[in-house]
């Protein structure tokens, strides 16, 4: 329990940042970012830029499973909607890229409202499993839809320009990706603040009680959806002009199942989690390939085995923090807090 | 008229396989309500596991099929031991990404003892094409049918008449109680896992001598969910009549449409009955209505 911590108006009350030790954090986080891409290599610039571009996707899902209680398996698709919606309209009709991606969001999120339908009727296995399904029926369609999305050719995206400035390099990339994230970031955590976002907590809490006391469980079911694709989908185009040439490879199953690790691993229903989460799943591959290549001196077949190792590790990582730790990195970061909060009385 | 029975038994054959795969399914959500997302990469370790012992260390395949069946049960009871005991009663996100990073590690481990190149696996089933009528079918295919059709009747009786199998669906339908009446849950558990694992390396083994062994195997896992959805997830008889029916619909589909939407046909069937029927032609009605 916080003690001497007391307000007196609601404003301070209900602000984001409520004691001076959050603030201070918040401003050395913020100003760590800020000062991070004068001094960091290619390599961590880039790694910066996925996880930015990650946190965001990894919010916009926590919308909807941390936040809503409606398990979906369908982010692949979303990012596919998004990425290859602003990616031909960017690259086929010319469209720029501050409006393309906006258009290209919306319709992910309009794509959203398809997939949650089915949360109508369905809840918890049986809509993830409706979920699957739409995700391989979108994929279905982006591989064979030869005329718009080439099928299993790449689309190339040219890399987008914001004033008159080509955003290609990593560097001028990563302001947006930051500041995009940060917009999300907040954007949450004030939809959180709301009517709508408490209507969110209430129906994963106790969706039966809701539709009681009057939350139109359906109307806000399908905001969730469209909420949450609009944030996926946004990552989604953001990865296209990023990397500039983009495949269905990297929308399939596999895409939707990292984002839930991303979430889970970060734990469920906070923002901070979402990026924990969101960092951690971008880092361990980039380590464990680290590992591998410092390792190969001592043992060669490391290199042919790598991408299976980090599979198997992708796989143990997510069981051990179920087992371990089901709440995930935010509640690790919780604990951390707390301790120095009361110390020396944690008794 | 021919094309017609030569696609309703390539059909039936391929249901058959899915039937077996959605067997191991069904039987671990009817004892324990987990969702097995892992149910292909058993069954694709099952077929590695046989492709070592009878191709790479050249046992008999008696005997490799058998030491293979042994390795499974094995794998089934640690899985349920160490991954799936520490979970019960977390939310039910927290079952499927288990069993998702389940699904990942085996892959993992498979490609990683064996290099995901396509291999040709010793055929021990005699791969000799049998007339039927004017179609024609090959052994292994038949081979596989019988023995899928022979296990789930097995496992149907099982479930009836058996005091484990009675015991198992006491616990799917009231934990607490079949606690309370001294049935062993943590044991049913373990058979399920064990039975379910065996199931897998059965149908990976049936798989192996039809198209060789290759990472491809755990792609079936993908397709049970139409079978398992349309039977019911908790129904064996319904595994068998969903996975004859998306087997017989995915041949028609891919003989008389064809442009590649015999891979998507199932996935639409599944959202149709999710929305009409979700718990499927013979499963257990829950309703819920808000």
């Amino acid at each position: 329990m916080e003690c001497g911590v007391f307000f007196t108006n609601y404003k301070a009350d209900m602000a984001l940042r409520r004691k001076p030790i959050q603030k201070i954090r918040l401003g050395i986080f913020i100003a760590f970012v800020i000062i991070f891409p004068f001094f960091a290599s290619p390599y961590w610039l880039n790694l910066a830029n996925q996880i930015a571009l990650a946190t965001i996707g990894a919010i916009g899902l926590n919308i909807l499973v941390g936040y809503t209680g409606q398990i979906s398996l369908g982010q692949g698709a979303f990012m596919a909607v998004g990425a290859y919606g602003s990616g031909l309209l960017t690259a086929r009709l010319g469209v720029p890229f501050w409006m393309s991606i906006p258009i290209a969001a919306f319709l992910a999120a309009a794509v959203g409202v398809l997939f949650g339908l089915p949360s109508l009727r369905l809840k918890g296995l049986y809509l993830a499993i409706a979920t699957l399904a739409a995700q391989e029926i979108v994929e279905w369609v982006v591989v064979h839809w030869t005329s718009v999305t080439g099928g299993v050719e790449a689309l190339v995206v040219p890399s987008p320009k914001l004033f008159g400035l080509r955003l290609n390099t990593d560097f001028r990339f990563y302001w947006i990706a930051v500041i995009l994230a940060g917009l999300t970031a907040l954007f949450t955590a004030n939809l959180f603040r709301s009517r709508v976002g408490r209507a969110f907590i209430a129906i994963r809490d106790q969706d039966i009680a809701a539709e009681v006391i009057g939350v139109n469980v359906y109307w806000y079911k399908l905001l969730a959806f469209a909420t949450s694709s609009f944030f996926v989908g946004l990552t989604g185009a953001l990865t296209a002009h990023y990397r500039t040439i983009i495949s269905w490879e990297r929308f399939t199953l596999d895409t939707s199942i990292l984002y839930l690790a991303m979430i889970i691993i970060g734990g469920l229903g906070t923002i901070n989690g979402s990026f924990f989460g969101a960092a951690f799943m971008t880092l361990l591959p980039a380590f464990i390939n680290n590992l591998g290549r410092s390792l190969q001196g001592s043992f060669p077949a490391m290199a042919t085995m790598l991408p299976a190792f980090q599979q198997a590790i992708f796989g143990l990582v997510i069981i051990l923090f179920l087992v371990i730790e089901p709440e995930g990195l935010a509640k690790l970061w919780r604990n951390i807090k707390d301790y120095f909060y009361v110390w020396p009385f944690s008794y | 008229m021919e094309k017609f029975l030569q696609l309703t038994i390539s059909g039936l054959s391929n249901g058959m396989v899915y039937a077996l795969v959605a067997l191991g399914f069904v039987i671990i959500y009817k004892a324990s309500d987990v969702i097995n997302f892992a149910q292909g990469e058993l069954l694709l370790f099952g077929a590695y596991l046989a492709f070592a012992f009878i191709a790479q260390l050249g046992l008999h395949w008696t005997i490799g099929v058998l030491l293979t069946l042994l390795v499974a049960v094995l794998i089934g009871v640690i899985v349920e031991r160490f991954v799936l005991r520490p979970l019960i009663g977390e939310p039910i996100i927290s079952m499927i990404m288990v069993t998702i990073g389940l699904s990942s590690v085996l892959k993992g481990l498979v490609n990683a003892i064996w290099s995901p190149v396509p291999r040709r696996f010793p055929p021990f089933i005699p791969a000799v094409d049998v007339y039927i009528g004017p179609a024609v079918v090959s052994a292994d295919r038949l081979v596989a049918i019988g023995i899928a059709a022979l296990l789930l009747i097995l496992f149907t009786l099982f479930f009836r008449y058996n005091r484990e199998g009675i015991a198992m669906r006491a616990i799917a339908d009231d934990q607490q109680a079949a606690l309370s009446m001294g049935i062993s849950v943590k044991r049913a558990f373990a058979i399920a896992w064990a039975i379910a694992a065996m199931t897998a390396a059965v149908g990976g083994i049936i798989l192996a001598n039809i198209v060789g062994v290759s990472g491809d195997i755990s792609l079936l896992g993908l397709r049970v969910f139409p079978v398992v959805i349309l039977g019911g997830l908790d129904s064996i008889p319904g595994a068998i009549i969903g996975g004859a029916f998306i087997g017989l619909l995915e041949a028609y589909t891919g003989g008389y449409i064809g442009h590649g939407l015999d891979l998507i046909v199932p996935f639409i069937v599944l959202m149709l009955v999710l929305m009409v029927r979700p718990y499927g032609l013979f499963g257990k009605e829950i309703i819920e209505r808000v």
